[in-house]
Formats: C-alpha cells, structure tokens, sequence
C-alpha cells in the first residue's frame, strides 16, 4: 500500500538544520512505538539523531495520571549530533497529565500539539489542573496547535473491521502520520513497518494504516498545520548506517566476540530492566548457534554461564544492579577458576530496587569492589548506544586473552536509546581466535594453572579433552598444579599472581584520544554515556571561546597507562558522572590529585547545557 | 582414530589426591562404588564431569580422575546445566549434599528437574551439616538435638524422592551408601536414563549423625525395614517377603501378603507418567522410620533440554542459514551517505 498524499502539493517546508520532539502521553498510548516509528523514517531519511525513551516503571500506571505518562524524545538533524537534546521544540501531548509532566522541559516558544479530546474534566482532575490549560491562557508563551485525534481516528478506522475500545489504540498513528507531515517525514518506512509487523491482510494494519494517513491528512487540511518544516539529511561521514540501540548493539557486539574468539556463544541470565532486551535479541538469533539460558534465577544465570564457560564456550551473563548483587559470589568463584566470562551490568538508578527504568552510573565502585577476598576484575564502559558493538567486543577480547571474567559497564540510557552507527566491514574487525589447549604442558603432565609468561592466563582445557581431565575449584590453589593448597606462602602467592594478570591488561589498552583543546587546563573527565552530553557541552563551551580538553575513558580496570600524563598539570579536572563520585574518588584514590566532582542522581542523562553551565563557572573562577 | 575401546580399571578414575573424609565416613563407599561402575561403564573418561557444591560430600571431584568442579554452595545443578546445555556430549554428574541440595542450592534443584536438563545428580543425604560439625539440616527430623537446636530442631524436614517427584523429574531413585551392589543397579540405570536422573542417597556420618539409617542397615532389622522396588514385580518386603505394599484411597499401606492375597499387592511401574503412585510410595517412611522403599520410584521418557536447545538451533540454521554477521547488522535496514 502507499501513500497518495505524498503527491499533494505541501506549502514549501520551513528548512530548519535541527529539531528536538517528544511524544507524550499515557503509557498505554503507544508513544515509545510512535517515536522510534517517527525515528525510523528520519533514520530513512539520512538525518543524524538521538533519542531517549522515557517510561514509567509500572506497565500501566493508573491512566491519565502524571505518574502513567510516558514519553519519547528523538533530536534529529542535518549535522553530527550528539544527544538527544535538552529542550525540546516541540511537544505532542495525548493527555493533559502528558502536558503537564512535560512542559517545565520545553524551549520557549515551542510548538504544542495536544489531542484536545482528552481534555475533559475527568482527565484534567487527573492531572491535577483546576481550569483547562487549552482555555486559560497559561500556555500563552508557547504556540499550541490542536487536533482531535480520538474522533479523527474514529472515524478513520471506519470499515477496517476493528471496533470498538481498539479502535482508539490507533490514536498512536495519528499522531505519528500528523508529526510526519509537520516535519516532512516520508510515509513509506512506517507503511512499510506496519504491513510488515501486523500482516497486510490483518485489520490491525488496515486501521493503522488509516489511522496514519488520517493524521497526515489532517496536517494537509487543517489550518494552522500548513507551516511545516524540513530538515535535511545530514552530512555524516561517507559509509552504511543503520539506527542502532545499545542493548541490540550489545547482543550483536557478543555475536562478533564470539565469532572473533571462534567460540560458540552462550548466555545465562534472568529477565531484568534495563538489559532484558539483550537476552530477548540473542534468543531471536539462534541461527548462529547462540544458546540462551533463561534461568530460574539471577544466580542460575550466572552460575550457567560459569558452566558454560568451563566447557569451552564464550560465556556471558546480562543483568542489572540487583542482580549484580545476587552474581557476586558466583562472579568471584569465576575469577578463582579463571574461566572467561563477560558480565553485562546495564546499570539503573539504585540502590535496592530504586528506579529500575532510570539511568544511573553508581554500580561503579560495585563492579570495582564488590566481591569477598581479593577479588579484582576488569571493567570496561560503554559510551554510547553505537560504541556498545565495540565495546562488548573488547571485553570479550580481554575474558578470553587474559582468561578472567569482565564486567562491562552499560547503563539504561545506552540500553533504550539510539543513534545512527556507521557500520564496520565485517572483514575488518578485530579476531582474536581461541586456541584450547590440547596437550600435556609440563612433560606428560598437564598443569591447569601454568601461566602464560606474558599474560600470566593459564591454560583452556576443555572437558572433553583426552589426557588433560583436572579439577578447579573455589579452593585455594597450588600455584601450576591447581591442587589444593592451605599453605601460607601459596596464597600470597596466587593472590598477588591473580593481581599481577589483571595489572597486565593496562599493556593491552591503546592510547587516551584527548578531544578538544589538548594543552587546556581544563579537563572534563568521563566515563560511559555521559560521553554525548560532556562533547557537547564541551563544543559548546569552546564554540563560545572556553578552551577545554575532554576525555572519556573506556578501560576503568585496569586504568589506561598515560591517564597519569593526561591529568598532568591541569588546573580543573571535571568529572561529571551520574552517581554520587564514584569515578572522582577512583581518580582522587590512583594519582593522589583533587579533581572536581559534578554529580548528578536523578535518574536522568546530563544535558550538554549543565556541562557547559560547569564549564562557564570554572573558566570564570580561574579568571577571577 | 582408534577404534579399540579402552578398558578401564577403577585406578582410572582415582586422583592422586588424598582423600579426606573421616575414617568410616559413608562417602568413602560411594566414591568406590562410583569410580569402580565408571570403569565398567565404558563411556571415555574425558567425557565425564563432575560438578559439586560445598559441604563434605562435595569434596567427591577432587577425588575423581576426570574433569570436576569443585563449585559454591548450592550452585552445582546451575553450574552443571550450564555444563551441559553448552556440551550435550558430556556425561555430567552432580555431587551435592542435603544441605546443599534442598536448603541453599533448593531452587537450582527443582529448575534442573523440571527442565529435564541431562544431569546425573547424587544427593548425599546424612540428614546433618557435617563440614559445619553438626548443625540440623532440611532434612533433620523434627525435634532433632544439635547444637544450633539444643531443644530440638522444629523445622520440618523434607523428603527428598516426596521433592524431587513434586518437580516432575524423569528419574528418581533411593539407595544405601553401604549397599555396594544395588548402588551399582542403581548408577547404571541413572546413567541409561536420558534427561535428569535422581539419587538419593542414605549416606551415614559416623561423627555428627551416626545411626541416622540404622534400621535400614542393622542386621536386626533391615529385612523389615528396607522395600526394594523393582519394576514389573510386586512390592514385597520382609524376611520371607511376607509384607507387602497396597496402594488403597488414602495412599500407600503396608499390609500382610497372606491377609489380602498377592493380587492386592501393588505391582511397580517405575515407567507410570504419571508420578501420583510413585509419590505415595515416597510417603510410606520419613525420617526414615519403618519400611522405607528404596529402588527407581520413577523412570520415564520426556524431551531433554539440551536436545530441545540444539533442535531450536538447527530448525532456525534450516529456515535461515547459519547466521551471517553481515546480515545480521542490516538487518534492521540502513542507508548509505555520500
């Protein structure tokens, strides 16, 4: 089916270089759907852009309440982007309760579309207005426009066949067809989506469809839609992109590592928000010969993965801050038996079961120190939804070479957002194969925990293997024999060895790229998904004259080798992070210096405007 | 290849390690009876794993010249599930206790039975926490003495075989650790079993519990005492098989032979699908006091995971090829920049 409208003559479309939109509304409206459909199509289109889904942790909270509201916004724009904006520009509202939890975040001036048929008195009291914000001249510093959507998709979906309370479920679609007219989106991707998920002969298709060129139409027809705008594809970097989010970008990032390591793949782990959607993608891509493990439980997972590891697969679990809890003693026996295992914490706001469907960074010290002994791990951030494929392979390549679990930080930001992500030749990625090991190593014996000189890992043999069977445990070692071992000298021994392997990961770690002005005494310092807000907020501050150097760190264990050089003699060194300082006391801890923390714990992403608010005020006290 | 199939002796399966039990310790048995049906089993030794938790009984791996585990407390069926669904050729044993198996690791034990995952599991049950010294475990009788009851334990114990059956396992078995040869009957029909196989096994420590199991193994009394079920044959115990077990509308009932007539006498069907009969059979002893069956309650056909996992992977290999990574990352759709 297509779309005849996108033949109809359109005023000509105000050309604008970038826009920031959010759909809101209860969280049974399909906004999430709309949103990413309306992301699809700009994807499409070649615009650059970010997004950033926002939901409340319930499924249904109570209906037409502020707390049932949810939302998604997506930045796109005709040049490299970074965030998914701070502002936006225009907001769609489907109820007042999505009005009024969204409207303190809006530009000035923005544009408002609501859909008028939810503003009765029962949703309004809901919401917790007095008098109608369409009628009482409060929303008079914004430019509201409005559109019947429930009566329009009414009567749209007449003759499709679905009745009813269904009928409104397509209201989504309006709003989504009304958008794509206003901002000159083409109609196709969706059509091709909708036909695509629901079946072409179905009614659900027929009434969304509908219900899409309704609302298209109407942006034709009525008045006051005719000022539309455009923006052009962007001008990114020549290659093949697709709209990529983190979780999916970790799941393929796993597939990659694994066929880099020449290892089949397994993953145990059990359902959890944020990460879940890493297990449900693996378990949609069987055809590589990934066995997912959906266990009864966050320690089965884990515990699984441990056994998986042990028979010679690459093994991952994926959880989030709880269930981190819950892995680590399983998680320190892993890093006894020095079995590969990579362990994805999609982190949220915490502690206990805190905000589960809310960014936080604050399992940082937890993945440092949270295991019993001496028990120290490599961890490795994510920094972006489309540095997610890259990432969980280098924390594949570090469990295998180095024979050590990992634990690779992601965050629910990185998890449900997305981006465009130009991508690899598949020829040209990284291989790091696995060789197990086949025979004796020390005459006709086989010693299990004989070191490599260079990476001190020990030997991968593989039950199955002929000649080498031998035993691991949680109990203390013999240092080459793997035996048993109480003796005094032995564990300090193993210890420091266990120690030693994972320091000699930092000869692994390439080079700190310094963005910005390199020699500035200033220094932003980040770590994970505060990465698109710090850039941004730093081009911001030097496009505004502020010289200001940024780094964001990958390898947060072992640290890279010339952070050291790269703090050396700055006058401010910021560290924005969103936990309470986890990551300035790490640095305060290592180099014996002072930097400056700016902490932010309310479950939302920086905005580049509170980066570079920090950079003014430091620039203004070093001048003062 | 070598197509000559080896011939094992039990010092195959020996370690060099020494082992560490205490003198007269019933694991010392079982590890015997183990490492010498392993050589007579033929299966290469290389294919067998053996994954343990934490307590006495889960030192065993140490012990065996195989490929072993020694784990964390309660985890070994997770552990070996993922042992097994990773290499569906292994031969996975796992070795664990009553405390082990039913208070810490109770939830890995009843997912690892329900999933049917190929697992040979052995439950060591002495009824106490040895490597602890001695405090009352879910499997004490109620008002046990220890030193964590000094008024006696008023926790209800679990019935292993009553637990095991209530998660629909395939395979549920009891034996005696000192009962060398139907051990062996035992291990070997575990190890033909395709899917989940449970043992229980009543094992005596002489330090902490001594006796536990003392009227199924005194001389006195065991001919009254233990129930050997045999599939196909009528349930019969005593020492002229004068007793015998009728299955009546409130459950299993010990009744004489020569009272009800040899027809009334149940006969056992270890391949029933359904486990109702086996279940009553579990209930006829606790603790265990008075006649306590022993033998395969339960021994049925249903899918094994892993064969379902690996059937999952090559029907979606068939309808979409082996997986391209190409494929996969545009598989969302893409457009190109110039």
């Amino acid at each position: 089916m297509s779309s005849d409208t996108e033949t109809d003559a359109r005023p000509t479309p105000e050309k604008i270089d970038r826009v920031v939109i959010r759909f809101a509304g209860d969280s049974g409206d399909g906004m999430q759907l709309a949103g990413t459909q309306f992301t699809a199509s700009s994807a499409m289109f070649g615009n650059d852009l970010a997004t950033l889904p926002n939901f409340p942790s319930e499924i249904r909270a109570p209906a037409g309440t502020i707390a049932g509201v949810s939302s998604f916004q997506v930045h796109i724009a005709d040049w490299d982007i970074l965030t998914p904006g701070d502002h936006p520009d225009c907001l769609i509202a489907m109820n007042p309760a999505a009005l009024k939890a969204n409207l303190h975040d809006l530009k000035p001036g923005a544009l408002i579309i609501v859909n008028v048929d939810a503003f009765n008195e029962r949703n309004l009291a809901k919401a917790g207005y007095e008098s109608n914000p369409l009628e009482d001249d409060s929303l008079r510093a914004y430019h509201v426009l409005t559109a019947p959507m429930e009566e329009l998709t009414k009567k749209a979906l007449a003759g499709t066949g679905v009745k009813g309370r269904a009928v409104l479920r397509s209201k989504n679609f309006f709003a989504l067809g009304l958008m794509s007219w206003m901002y000159s989106r083409p109609l196709k991707p969706v059509e091709d989506w909708i036909v695509k998920k629901f079946g072409e002969d179905s009614p659900v298709a027929a009434a969304n469809l509908a219900a899409l060129h309704a609302g298209y139409n109407y942006g034709i027809t009525a008045e006051g839609f005719h000022h539309t705008f455009e923006v052009e594809p962007a001008a990114l970097p020549k290659g093949e992109y697709t709209n990529i989010s983190g979780n999916i970008a970790t799941a393929w990032g796993l597939i990659a590592g694994a066929r880099a390591a020449n290892l089949p793949l397994f993953l145990g782990s059990y359902p959890i928000t944020p990460a879940t959607s890493i297990l449900e993608e693996l378990a949609k891509q069987k055809h590589f010969g990934v066995k997912t493990f959906q266990a009864e439980d966050e320690i089965a997972g884990v515990g699984s993965a441990v056994g998986a590891a042990f028979a010679g697969n690459l093994a991952a679990t994926t959880t989030s801050g709880p269930g981190l809890a819950l892995k680590s003693e399983t998680i320190s026996l892993a890093f006894m038996l020095e079995l590969p295992l990579v362990v994805i914490d999609v982190q949220r706001a915490g502690p206990s079961t805190g905000m589960p469907t809310k960014v936080e960074q604050s399992d940082l010290l937890f993945a440092m120190y949270g295991r019993h002994g001496e028990a120290p791990l490599p961890i490795v951030s994510i920094a972006s939804p489309a540095d997610a494929f890259s990432a969980t392979m280098e924390a594949v390549r570090i469990a295998t070479k180095f024979m050590t679990p990992v634990i690779l930080l992601s965050d629910g930001y990185i998890a449900n957002s997305s981006e465009p992500w130009k991508l690899p030749n598949v020829e040209d990625l990284p291989t790091f194969p696995v060789t197990l090991t086949t025979e004796p190593n020390d005459g006709d014996e086989f010693l299990p925990y004989a070191r490599d000189p260079e990476t001190l890992a020990r030997p991968w043999a593989v039950p199955g293997t002929p000649g080498l069977e031998h035993r691991v445990g949680g109990l203390e070692k013999q240092d080459r024999t793997g035996n048993v071992a109480y003796e005094p000298e032995n564990h300090q021994l193993m210890t420091e060895l266990r120690a030693a392997k994972i320091d000699a990961i930092r000869r692994d770690i390439p080079p700190i790229k310094v963005h910005g002005d390199a020699d500035s005494k200033i220094l932003v310092l980040g770590w994970g998904s505060t990465f698109s807000a710090i850039r941004a907020g730093v081009l911001n501050a030097r496009r505004n004259g502020r010289s200001v150097a940024h780094a964001q760190i990958r390898h947060l264990n072992p640290l890279p080798p010339d952070l050291g050089d790269v703090l050396e003699g700055r006058e401010v060194i910021l560290i924005p992070e969103l936990n309470n300082g986890q990551f300035a006391r790490m640095i305060r801890a290592e180099y014996l210096i002072a930097p400056r923390s700016y902490a932010k714990i309310q479950g939302e992403p920086f905005k580049a405007d509170e980066i570079e608010e920090q950079l003014n005020e430091i620039c203004r006290e070093i001048n003062s | 290849m070598n197509i000559d199939i080896k011939q094992y002796t039990r010092a195959d399966f020996q370690s060099d390690q020494e082992v560490r039990w205490c003198p007269g310790c019933g694991d010392y048995t079982i590890l015997a009876s183990v490492q010498t049906f392993l050589a007579e089993l033929g299966i290469e030794r290389e294919k067998h794993v053996f994954i343990s938790g934490i307590g006495c009984s889960s030192r065993f791996p140490y012990y065996m010249n195989t490929y072993g585990m020694h784990s964390i407390h309660g985890r070994a069926a997770a552990i070996a599930s993922g042992v097994a669904a990773a290499n569906p050729d292994l031969t996975v044993w796992v070795i664990t206790g009553d405390g082990d198996a039913l208070s810490i690791g109770g939830n890995h034990l009843i997912h690892a039975l329900r999933r049917n995952i190929n697992l040979k599991i052995l439950l060591f049950n002495n009824q106490i926490y040895g490597l602890t010294k001695g405090q009352y475990s879910p499997t004490s009788e109620q008002g046990k003495r220890t030193k964590t009851s000094p008024m006696g334990s008023i926790d209800y114990p679990f019935n292993p075989v009553s637990l095991a059956l209530g998660a629909e396992a395939t395979f549920v078995a009891r034996t005696l650790d000192m009962d060398r040869k139907h051990t062996a009957e035992i291990l070997a029909a575990a190890a033909e079993h395709r899917g989940t196989a449970f043992i229980e096994f009543y094992q005596n420590c002489n330090v902490f519990n001594d006796k536990a199991f003392i009227e199924l193994t005194s001389r006195d009394t065991r001919d009254d005492n233990r129930v050997y079920l045999d599939h196909g044959k009528p349930i019969l115990f005593g020492a002229d098989n004068e007793f015998g077990i009728r299955i009546g509308p409130t459950g299993a009932e010990i009744v004489e032979v020569s009272k009800v007539g040899i027809d009334s006498i149940q006969v056992h069907n270890a391949k029933d699908p359904e486990p109702g009969v086996a279940f009553a059979l579990s209930r006829l002893s606790h603790g265990p006091h008075g006649p306590t069956p022993l033998g395969i309650f339960r021994d049925v056909e249903r899918p094994v995971y892993e064969d379902l996992m690996v059937g999952q992977i090559e029907e979606a290999q068939a309808q979409k090829g082996t997986g391209d990574l190409a494929d996969l990352l545009r598989s969302t759709g893409t457009w190109t920049t110039n």
